[in-house]
């Protein structure tokens, strides 16, 4: 499904900030999965998401996806087959835009071939309504209404589906639930597990919390400097808790993991 | 003061069309795009050219056809070479005092003698009678809003307001923010030329100055428009952009006939009343900061 075969990234080379982000790693990813990626602060997890949906071009290596080399595919071209939920939940979503509007644009995204100049029929409506029922927040009655409006969990929610209206091949989830309050936090990680089961949705997720890493998905990477330093999945994985993850990482790196949002959840 | 009040409405009309290409770029896309003083010349000068050749419907499409060029090498500068928005606009502006010189067949003023215009065209077909002028102006402005408001409830439009409203998430639409940059501002200078040849055809003469500080009268019948009608939707945005442009031209006749302010002063009084306007949130932050300010010294005295 994905293939990340020796990706490097050096950030301000040549300078006194030079930062090597991500040094030669190597990820596959089976379809299907769902890898969860916890590490230290700065340990290139973003870094990670950014070299794979494009915001910048990797320095070193080569990236598949499906079978496709995407490593000089610009962003907005790989975004057609990649979701991508950030931990600002306002930056999914167009906020002076209704919500009709901003799914129509989402939705846009696979009806890449239809006429620039169509405009939202009534059918593609009552699919977003219908869609949006499943939120349960209400949000199919207030279709006209701007995004703008929306509190944080309902924004990221929308986000969401927004990102899945079209089963993307693969979706990136950056501590997509970091930003919101613990109740909308919940409902934003059932949904993400429903509609990702549902459609059977390769799916990375960058989380801070220990226990939902183990919990959630079917593999679990650890990071630090720039590569994968814990990689677990299948029999290994299960029965593993918090500890047994912190004492591998030990040994993997020679040192404590020093993020102080895991530290502190 | 009939007439007084036909030629306020008829040139607000015609002038609603630079405040409408600036309500796409700079409330729509968010970026300034200070091309629009060349650019109204442009079409202007086009238009009458052309339409002193004896094509005065061609001319209007024509130049509307250039004004889209100018969009073009202003977002070409902006999104493919790195040009600062607008540094962009007003190197654009610069080359194409120019282009008008060339389009005017190099002198600074072209007329329009005993051609036909679309004004006189129009007029032959009777409707309207004495108001005729300002039927047409009228209709062409409320046309192109219209086509406007269309355009931006399409998919293209969508992601063209996207894009200024939250460029990540455009990306993230896998649309291109540099077409969507480029195809609106062609869309909005192509507004501005029309403007610029309307006006030149009603007139019937171009004049290379013609554009001067015209994207500040377009701005303050923007920001006039908005103070009344409100903002919101993009209708909303449509009415505001007429309403305000005829509000700024009765006040221009108001000032014209009664002199309460010397017509010389009139850009610099447009010039103050923009600056304000746009400064306005600022200004309210600023003032509301010193009035808790002044508040709490008071409690702490007592």
């Amino acid at each position: 499904m994905l293939h990340l075969d020796r990706i490097s990234k050096t950030f301000n080379a040549g300078t006194p900030n030079e930062k090597k982000a991500l040094s030669g790693l190597s990820l596959h990813v089976a379809p299907g999965e769902f890898v969860t990626i916890v590490g230290s602060n700065g340990a290139g997890k973003s870094t990670l998401f950014n070299a794979i949906s494009g915001s910048f071009y990797v320095d070193d290596g080569s990236i598949t996806l499906g079978g496709r080399d995407i490593t000089f595919m610009p962003e907005h071209r790989r975004s057609r087959r990649i979701g991508r939920l950030f931990q600002d939940p306002l930056r999914g979503t167009a906020p002076h835009m209704t919500i009709e509007e901003n799914l129509a644009l989402a939705y846009s995204r696979s009806a890449g071939k239809s006429n620039p100049f169509s405009r939202v029929s009534k059918k593609e409506k009552a699919f977003f309504a219908q869609r949006l029922e499943l939120l349960d927040m209400g949000l199919e009655d207030r279709m006209r209404q701007p995004v703008g409006l929306l509190s944080g969990g309902q924004r990221q929610a929308l986000t969401l589906l927004m990102a899945t209206i079209e089963p993307p091949e693969l979706l990136l989830l950056d501590e997509h639930t970091a930003a919101l309050d613990p109740a909308a936090a919940e409902k934003v990680l059932s949904l993400t597990r429903q509609i990702v089961s549902e459609h059977a949705i390769t799916c990375l997720m960058v989380t801070h919390n220990m226990n939902q890493a183990l919990e959630l998905g079917t593999r679990t990477l650890m990071m630090a400097d720039g590569s994968v330093v814990l990689d677990v999945s299948g029999q290994q994985r299960q029965g593993m808790t918090v500890e047994d993850l912190l004492t591998r990482f030990r040994a993997g790196t020679g040192r404590d993991l020093d993020n102080d949002r895991i530290l502190l959840s | 003061m009939v007439f007084v009040i036909q030629t306020a409405l008829e040139l607000g009309f015609l002038y609603a069309l630079v405040s409408m290409a600036l309500y796409l770029s700079y409330r729509v896309l968010d970026i300034a795009d200070l091309t629009t003083d060349g650019c109204f010349v442009l079409g202007m000068a086009v238009s009458v050219t052309t339409a002193a050749a004896g094509h005065p419907i061609l001319a209007i499409f024509l130049a509307m056809a250039a004004g889209a060029c100018a969009g073009f090498i202003t977002a070409f500068l902006q999104t493919r070479l790195g040009v600062p928005s607008i540094l962009a606009g007003i190197v654009t502006n610069t080359g194409l005092y120019t282009i008008n010189l060339m389009a005017m067949g190099w002198t600074s003023n072209a007329n329009i003698l005993k051609q036909a215009t679309i004004f006189t065209l129009f007029r032959s077909t009777g409707i309207g009678g004495r108001w005729y002028s300002l039927i047409l102006s009228a209709a062409i402005t409320v046309a192109a809003g219209l086509l406007l408001v269309w355009f931006l409830g399409t998919r293209i439009g969508l992601s063209i307001r996207a894009t200024g409203d939250n460029r990540d998430m455009v990306r993230a639409s896998s649309v291109n923010p540099t077409f969507t940059i480029t195809v609106g501002l062609c869309v909005a200078n192509a507004l501005t030329a029309l403007a610029g040849a309307v006006v030149g055809q009603a007139q019937k003469s171009a004049d290379i100055n013609a554009g001067t500080g015209i994207v500040v009268i377009g701005l303050a019948c923007l920001i006039i428009g908005e103070t009344v009608i409100g903002r919101g939707s993009v209708f909303r945005g449509f009415l505001a952009v007429i309403t305000g442009s005829v509000i700024y031209r009765f006040i221009y006749a108001l000032v014209l006939k009664t002199g309460v302010v010397p017509v010389e002063c009139l850009k610099l009084v447009t010039a103050v009343i923009v600056g304000l306007a746009i400064a306005m949130p600022a200004l309210k932050t600023f003032f509301a900061f010193q009035k808790r300010k002044l508040t709490a010294s008071r409690k702490g005295k007592m």
